[in-house]
């Protein structure tokens, strides 16, 4: 029988069936962050059990940390805590960890794959819904709630019922200023935001074919913003390519064996999706979201909507409500409108391909005078290489601030947040009421729309801008 | 977890989609906090608002929210369903839920109910016109909700869920039985996909 990529890597990890559609499920590798990682392996043991597999358990810090420049874990106090418990729980129960300033450390969804953690053919579960990003390596990762996390950390496997399969396929080659970015927001925009829902999402087609890892890795990051807890990529000789000789990565006859191995996970010729598109990228331009929800986008040469042509009622409501948020006028261009921040960074758009791409349109140029730009680098690891390519230097001379690894203004949980009633082009994931701070307005975009927006001080068509 | 068995009272209409975890409960709610305390956070933007729903005089005890499509998208933080359940909510009827809040839901006890859109507009139409005093009773052992007019509409809940919150189970400690099991998986697949363990070992 046909299978899909899906069912290659979720079959074989079934430990038991539960019965009732339900399986235990085993897993092979645990994320933990600030976040909820102390109160993760806490929770394990007040409840009298051991964390089952610390070997494949790795945390770092991420979340409720400042990326000041010189930042230590007490410069943001309200993380200090977390930061701490953190080192202590994760050195009790013998979980790596992976300390701020330490080779490692950075975004749980930058690091894992940066530190060859996350494997093609495995399971890997993170409290946090961006873990789908992981997929981009050919590995089935999405994000659970703490009680699950408690499940796992304990038992090594999770109670869960097989979502359905799914697959876009991306045909034909990227158009000029287009990026995985807009590809996902695209698809976003074309499906919806609960599309994915109750789905796992193989992202294929030619386009998809000939991206990069860091590429493949933005493309899975947005899977949770339409629905779908994981999202992947089949892995391919540019997968092993990029993997190999990292730190946690097999090696010698393990890996000559993984890789064999790895090269049988394709879907199979015939094999059947509940639910399959096509997306022609001749269709895609570069996108920025107008509202509050990532399906709300357009092309960067289109217009805000207008709630009257809304498919329906509700749809008019959610539209108005998001205008008024945005404080945006229906009908008028996207292109143009003003902006004040301008964020670079988090788990869709913070790696070293990321930074040389808007590196290469601030080049040279000056941040508008009324913007503030940041740039926060994933990982300590694309840190030093950004800075070793002088990247930092690139943005320093065009009037971005150059910041240490983490979330940042993507969440706003370690008192970094864009301020109420600014407008903020941002290359991260979610442009939800709140969510870089109170009152902030979020256009979310790609990190060479993001740094065109910072420079010309207003959102600004990359292809007219490079 | 906590057992679930029925609820009863006057159920709120907050019917706009995409209600999502962000909006539930802000972020730096969750920063250094437990499980407990969060309910006086629970959609923060959206009491600041006078004619939100749950700020209305009918609807400020209501345990049961009439929700919109997708209802708890977005981040995985289990804070949201800590602060619903803070705030006195046991449970969210909604036609559609984001996959991990739904599955967080079950870890705590709050009930999602999955109804169509039309029957929820119904159920908010039945308790408008009741001018807020109309109760809406959820019973999950026989799955249905019953109206404030006294209809019964029936909804399904997956076998598996509704036993463990019937019942109260606790997940790890089912798992666990089956220890041996998980071993055995283990032992087999170092021993075939050696690669996947090897590298990482302590």
């Amino acid at each position: 029988m046909a299978l899909t990529l899906f069912d290659k890597i979720f079959d074989p990890h079934v430990v038991a069936d539960l019965g009732e559609g339900w399986s235990l499920l085993h897993i092979d590798r645990v994320l933990l962050h600030d976040l909820s990682g102390a109160r993760a392996l806490r929770e394990v043991g007040e409840a009298g059990h051991a964390v089952a597999h610390p070997d494949l358990v790795f945390a770092t810090p991420d979340h409720a940390v400042s990326t000041a420049p010189g930042r230590t874990s007490e410069t943001f106090a309200g993380g200090a805590g977390l930061v701490a418990g953190l080192r202590t729980r994760a050195a009790e129960t013998g979980v790596r960890l992976f300390d701020l300033g330490q080779d490692g450390q950075g975004i749980v969804h930058v690091m894992g794959p940066e530190l060859g953690i996350v494997l093609p053919g495995t399971t890997l579960v993170c409290g946090d819904s961006h873990t789908c990003t992981n997929g981009g390596m050919g590995a089935l990762a999405f994000g659970i709630g703490a009680s699950e996390l408690g499940h796992v950390l304990a038992t090594q496997t999770l109670r869960i019922v097989k979502p359905k399969r799914m697959r876009i396929r991306f045909e034909g080659a990227l158009p000029p200023g287009v990026t995985p970015k807009d590809m996902i927001l695209a698809a976003i925009g074309r499906f919806g935001t609960a599309a994915g829902t109750g789905h796992a999402v193989e992202y294929a087609g030619s386009a998809v074919r000939a991206l990069s890892v860091e590429g493949r890795l933005t493309l899975c990051n947005l899977s949770i913003e339409m629905g779908a807890r994981m999202g992947f990529v089949a892995p391919d000789e540019t997968t092993f390519a990029w993997l190999k000789g990292r730190r946690f990565a097999p090696t010698f006859a393990d890996w000559e064996a993984a890789v064999a191995y790895w090269r049988s996970l394709a879907s199979d010729p015939g094999a059947v999706f509940e639910v399959d598109h096509v997306i022609d990228m001749a269709d895609i331009a570069p996108q920025i979201t107008w509202g509050t929800s990532p399906e709300q986008v357009v092309g960067v040469g289109g217009q805000v909507p207008d709630p009257a042509d809304a498919p329906d009622a509700a749809k008019a409501a959610a539209w108005r409500a998001a205008l008024d948020y945005m404080g945006l006028t229906a009908g008028a261009p996207i292109a143009g409108t003003k902006v004040d921040w301008v964020f670079i960074g988090s788990c869709t758009n913070s790696r070293i391909e990321d930074l040389r791409a808007a590196a290469a349109i601030a080049r040279g140029k000056r941040v508008a005078g009324h913007v503030t730009a940041w740039v926060v680098p994933g990982s300590e690891r694309v840190k030093r290489d950004a800075e070793a390519e002088g990247l930092d230097q690139v943005f320093r001379d065009a009037g971005f601030a150059w910041r240490e690894s983490g979330c940042a203004l993507c969440v706003a949980a370690n008192g970094e947040a864009v301020p109420s009633g600014a407008r903020c082009v941002s290359t991260s994931n979610r442009n939800f009421v709140g969510r870089q701070g109170k009152g902030a307005r979020t256009h979310l975009a790609s990190p060479a729309m993001a740094a065109a927006a910072a420079i010309a001080g207003v959102i600004t068509d990359v292809r007219s801008a490079a | 977890m906590q057992k679930f068995e029925s609820v009863e009272g006057v159920a709120a209409p907050m019917l706009r989609a995409n209600v999502d975890t962000d909006l539930i409960i802000r972020i730096e709610r969750l920063v250094g906090t437990g499980r407990t305390g969060l309910g006086e956070h629970a959609f923060e933007q959206l009491r600041a608002e006078p004619d939100f729903v749950l700020n209305k005089p009918a609807y400020r005890d209501s345990p049961i929210i009439l929700a919109g499509a997708n209802f708890g998208c977005g981040s995985s933080r289990e804070g949201a369903v800590w602060a619903l359940m803070g705030a006195g909510i046991a449970c969210v009827i909604a036609p559609s839920f984001g996959d991990i809040f739904f599955a967080n839901c079950f870890q705590n006890g709050l009930l999602p109910v999955v109804l169509p859109e039309a029957e929820i507009r119904a159920l908010a139409r039945e308790t408008e016109d009741s001018q807020g005093v109309g109760r809406t009773r959820i019973d999950l052992a026989r799955q249905v909700v019953v109206t404030p007019t006294g209809r019964e509409v029936p909804f399904a809940v997956d076998v598996r869920r509704r036993e463990a919150m019937l019942e109260g189970l606790d997940d790890v400690a089912l798992t666990l039985k089956r220890q041996a099991e998980i071993l055995a998986w283990q032992a087999r697949d170092q021993a075939a996909r050696g690669w996947a363990w090897n590298s990482v070992a302590l």
